[in-house]
């Protein structure tokens, strides 16, 4: 009896343990991947931590001096503002198209489906390749959009699109916005396919039809869906680099030049990686102000 | 009727306009001339001559992606899978915790943990390598993977592994033998994303690797963007060449990709 006792003691022990063992890796790799870059760019932040360092091994704290550095350096405020049209160009743009496109594919069609799964395309392509693909069609001679334009006499000079400060983080928006349409579209239409069609039928009786049943029943029962995809786009647009750096580099002129760029650049072309972890840190603490909105937005659907 | 057959018109016309990058890709890949200036709007003289350029300069890298990107999806999911399972099946307090702990990474930019990893990999002599990359690139297919298979896993009824259980075998075997099986479908949707995620990146490609030895494709496409174009149709062939995996994926898994989108992001 006892000795029965003791085994299931020692079995249940074992369940534990192997229970440890499924989720053990995935902390490990959790930490690795995640927990200690946290860590490690706080830490470099705080320290004098340039190409010396890797020869000699000596990164000594300077305190807050990294930060004091990039806030006062003059592209500091550039790079807020460009990062902050191009989150919110980008965004409202992908989710106005994207709800209209939704809106449009919801309707029963022949094809509807199969258009629908084509149009993910964009998103499903390599971001290199798409800034690749744009840059030839913007470029400024021998680009297909100018020579299109100027064909159909819309313009009458070739639009510098990536080499004229005043147009090139307008040009940078517009093909983000391109990449980022059909995430929209299918975040929303599935919202929308969520919506019974009972609601619809009543608020017909209601006399609620056309854009009074958007307002009423359509958007209402959207919202959750739309404010976890737009926070999710603050989220992933404010760190966005493959486009910017295919596309232009950040410049003109620094006219491109974001947040995330310019992190970069400190690292890795400067190798001042402590001015690169406090800019990252800046941006990380930009990301978490929304991603406490997303958080919000998602406990319901975490808690299902 | 007339209506209906409208709407798809419609449809299609949407559809060309927002796929018209990815055809001009394909046209000028085509082009005799580098040029873009004398290229038409159709590849009426197609030559195979930017491809030609494309396999020589870029072959190699190509291949090395493909290396990359099968040991992200082999090391991703060997180490998302079980935990998806404890996530979806175990009841713990922890596991709300770790939900809340996934989503966070995903806030996290790519930038700090290119960072930290660059410091660490240069003590540890992983810079300019495949594991390298790798790894680094698991820290985007990880979570997502632990998401789409936990979505998934929780339909999963239990009573299916308690019953191996009572015929004998351990958590671990009715795991394999039982919840693998089942789980195929949500594991080729989250290999196929964590093959799609590796294949696509940049950032660890361009901040991990500083000598030419090991170079995945989008990083030469990124070199060949650096200097004055000159040949468009060999840049626009090695594009048609890494767009390759997204249109087979497109094809292949179409009816898992917008519900992988879903599961991945929102739940």
């Amino acid at each position: 009896m006892a000795g029965r006792a003791k085994s299931r003691g020692r079995r249940h022990r074992g369940e534990t343990l192997t229970k440890v063992l499924f989720v053990l890796p995935a902390v490990v790799a959790m930490v690795a991947l995640f927990g200690y870059p946290v860590v490690k760019n706080l830490l470099m932040s705080l320290q004098d931590y340039g190409l010396k360092t890797f020869f000699t091994g000596v990164a000594p704290f300077v305190g807050l001096k990294n930060y004091s550095t990039v806030v006062t350096d003059k592209l500091f405020s550039d790079a807020m503002v460009n990062t902050a049209l191009f989150t919110v160009g980008s965004i409202a743009f992908q989710f106005a198209i994207g709800l209209g496109l939704a809106l449009f594919f919801h309707k029963k069609f022949p094809l509807s489906g199969l258009l629908r799964s084509l149009l993910l395309l964009p998103w499903l392509l390599p971001l290199i390749v798409s800034s690749a693909t744009w840059r030839s069609i913007l470029e400024q001679d021998s680009g297909i959009l100018n020579r299109t334009l100027m064909g159909l006499h819309l313009i009458n000079d070739p639009v510098p699109w990536l080499n004229s400060p005043s147009v090139a983080l307008i040009a940078v928006i517009g093909v983000n916005i391109w990449i980022g349409i059909p995430f929209n579209v299918t975040l929303l239409y599935s919202g929308l396919a969520e919506i019974p069609d009972e609601l619809y039928e009543a608020g017909q009786l209601d006399g609620a039809t056309g854009w009074r049943s958007f307002w009423y029943i359509t958007w209402p029962n959207l919202r959750a869906v739309a404010s976890v995809l737009l926070m999710l786009g603050v989220v992933y647009t404010i760190k966005v680099l493959d486009i910017i750096l295919g596309l232009t580099g950040g410049g003109p002129a620094n006219a491109t030049q974001t947040l995330a760029t310019q992190s970069y650049e400190k690292s890795f072309v400067d190798f001042r990686f402590g001015q690169g972890a406090a800019l990252s840190n800046i941006l990380i603490a930009i990301s978490f102000v929304f991603a406490i909105f997303y958080l919000r937005g998602t406990r319901r659907a975490v808690d299902e | 009727m007339l209506r209906r057959t409208t709407y798809t018109v419609i449809g299609v016309l949407i559809l060309c306009v927002m796929l018209f990058p990815v055809y001009w890709m394909l046209n000028a890949s085509l082009q005799p001339s580098g040029n873009t200036l004398t290229a038409g709007f159709l590849p009426l003289h197609p030559t195979f001559s930017g491809y030609k350029r494309a396999l020589d300069e870029q072959g190699g890298n190509l291949v090395t992606s493909m290396i990359i990107a099968a040991g992200t999806v082999v090391l991703s999911l060997a180490i998302a899978t079980p935990c998806a399972y404890a996530l979806s099946q175990f009841r713990s307090r922890w596991v709300s915790v770790g939900l809340l702990a996934i989503l966070i990474s995903q806030m996290i930019p790519g930038i700090v943990i290119a960072n930290a990893l660059y410091t660490a990999y240069e003590r540890i002599g992983l810079l300019n390598s495949i594991p390298g990359l790798i790894v680094a690139n698991c820290s985007s297919a990880i979570p997502f993977a632990i998401l789409i298979l936990r979505s998934f896993m929780l339909s999963v009824p239990p009573s299916l592994v308690e019953a191996a259980r009572v015929d004998g075998a351990g958590l671990f075997r009715a795991f394999v033998a039982i919840v693998l099986p089942i789980s195929k479908n949500s594991l080729i949707t989250a290999g196929l994303f964590s093959f799609l995620f590796s294949w696509s990146d940049f950032l660890f490609a361009l901040t991990l690797t500083t000598k030419g030895g090991v170079r995945p494709v989008t990083l030469g496409i990124y070199q060949y963007l650096g200097t004055q174009v000159q040949n468009w149709n060999a840049v626009m062939a090695t594009a048609v060449l890494s767009a390759v995996p997204a249109i087979v994926l497109l094809i292949a898994a179409q009816k898992y990709i917008a519900a992988g989108a879903i599961g991945g992001a929102v739940k």
